[in-house]
């Protein structure tokens, strides 16, 4: 074994998670090789600093508050999704009602009347454009590929 | 820290996948401190800590049908919240350069800014200051490794898990992270790392 063999060791080692016949391999070396001890006395003191740091913990009131947040997060979430699907069969039932009051409608001129048509088509064209581009990104997701 | 799958803990999961967002209650307020200061690790803000720790709960609940039946939650979790903080980083780093030079991307490092505030760390001192900017001038990956053993204290075991590795990676990650953590020290210290 070469001293880089070793390195995976020093940092088990450290974090107590060698086991009797790994710590003796590791012992052994350290005590023959001035360069992997020197490294490995360096490394327990940045351990030790390391774990001196501590981070301050938020106010107990922000705890509290944590769930009721996401709660809300939660709920406005299957709102909004609940509001969109039938906002698009709304829009969807609501241009076929125009689509055939504009035809059947006799006061209309027929520039109007294609006008009207032209504006619906191509407000569709864009809903269309707009779901498709979503379902895009969507089956890109890289969260829908995390499983266990 | 409690990351193991408790024996209730695959019931209320199951109760989420049927929508029950009461069962998912329980499942958060186990893992919300772990959440919270993992986040608050990789990306240095309090704010942002907790809005992106909501953010992987909230993408949890919507995708938990992804997760297998008798799968842990925490490590799938983790693999949420950490590609949130991941991405956040890079929005954070693409709004910092914008109209600068361009680094090297791995160079550029949640340091800066109001990130990582030395006002974080408990019973301040010059050395954990250092110590803890230090941390915040390693790439996202050195970061997630120190942040995981140090501030989360998780076994090489639970760490493997959560980084989809074997504990071998584990270990050496963990070397790279340190010896890039002591050079950056030493290097704005000018002189030896522990002289402290």
């Amino acid at each position: 074994m070469t001293c880089d063999d070793y390195r995976e060791l020093m940092m088990g080692c450290l974090d107590d998670e060698l086991t009797a016949d790994q710590r003796k391999t590791l012992e052994s070396h350290l005590a023959g090789c001035a360069r992997c001890r020197a490294e490995f006395d360096d490394f327990r003191k940045l351990k030790a600093i390391t774990d001196d740091v501590t981070l301050l913990e938020p106010e107990d009131k922000l705890w509290e508050q944590y769930w009721g947040s996401l709660y809300n997060r939660l709920e406005r979430g299957l709102g909004w999704i609940v509001f969109g699907v039938s906002a698009i069969l709304l829009l969807i039932y609501g241009g076929f009602k125009m689509i055939e009051e504009i035809i059947k409608d006799p006061a209309l001129g027929l520039g109007l009347k294609i006008g009207l048509l032209a504006l619906i088509v191509g407000l569709a064209i864009l809903l269309v454009s707009l779901v498709r581009e979503r379902l895009y990104f969507r089956s890109r997701d890289r969260y829908k590929d995390v499983r266990r | 820290m409690p990351i193991c799958a408790c024996d209730d803990e695959g019931q209320l999961l199951q109760q989420c996948r049927r929508g029950s967002r009461e069962a998912f209650e329980p499942v958060v307020k186990r893992y919300t401190k772990d959440a919270y200061r993992i986040a608050l690790g990789l990306v240095g803000s309090r704010d942002d800590a907790m809005e992106l720790s909501q953010e992987a709960f909230y993408r949890a609940f919507v995708n938990i049908r992804h997760l297998k039946p008798h799968a842990k939650f925490f490590p799938w979790f983790y693999q949420i919240l950490r590609n949130l903080c991941f991405s956040h980083l890079r929005k954070r780093r693409l709004r910092r350069t914008s109209g600068l030079p361009q680094f090297d991307g791995e160079e550029l490092t949640a340091a800066g800014g109001d990130w990582f505030d030395p006002h974080m760390v408990v019973e301040r001192t010059e050395n954990k200051d250092r110590v803890w900017q230090s941390i915040a001038r390693l790439s996202p990956k050195h970061r997630e490794v120190i942040i995981l053993r140090h501030f989360r204290d998780m076994s090489y075991e639970q760490m493997a898990e959560a980084l989809f590795c074997n504990k071998g990676t584990v270990m050496s990650r963990l070397y790279h992270a340190r010896k890039m953590l002591k050079e950056i020290l030493e290097n704005s210290k000018g002189g030896h790392a522990y002289d402290l």
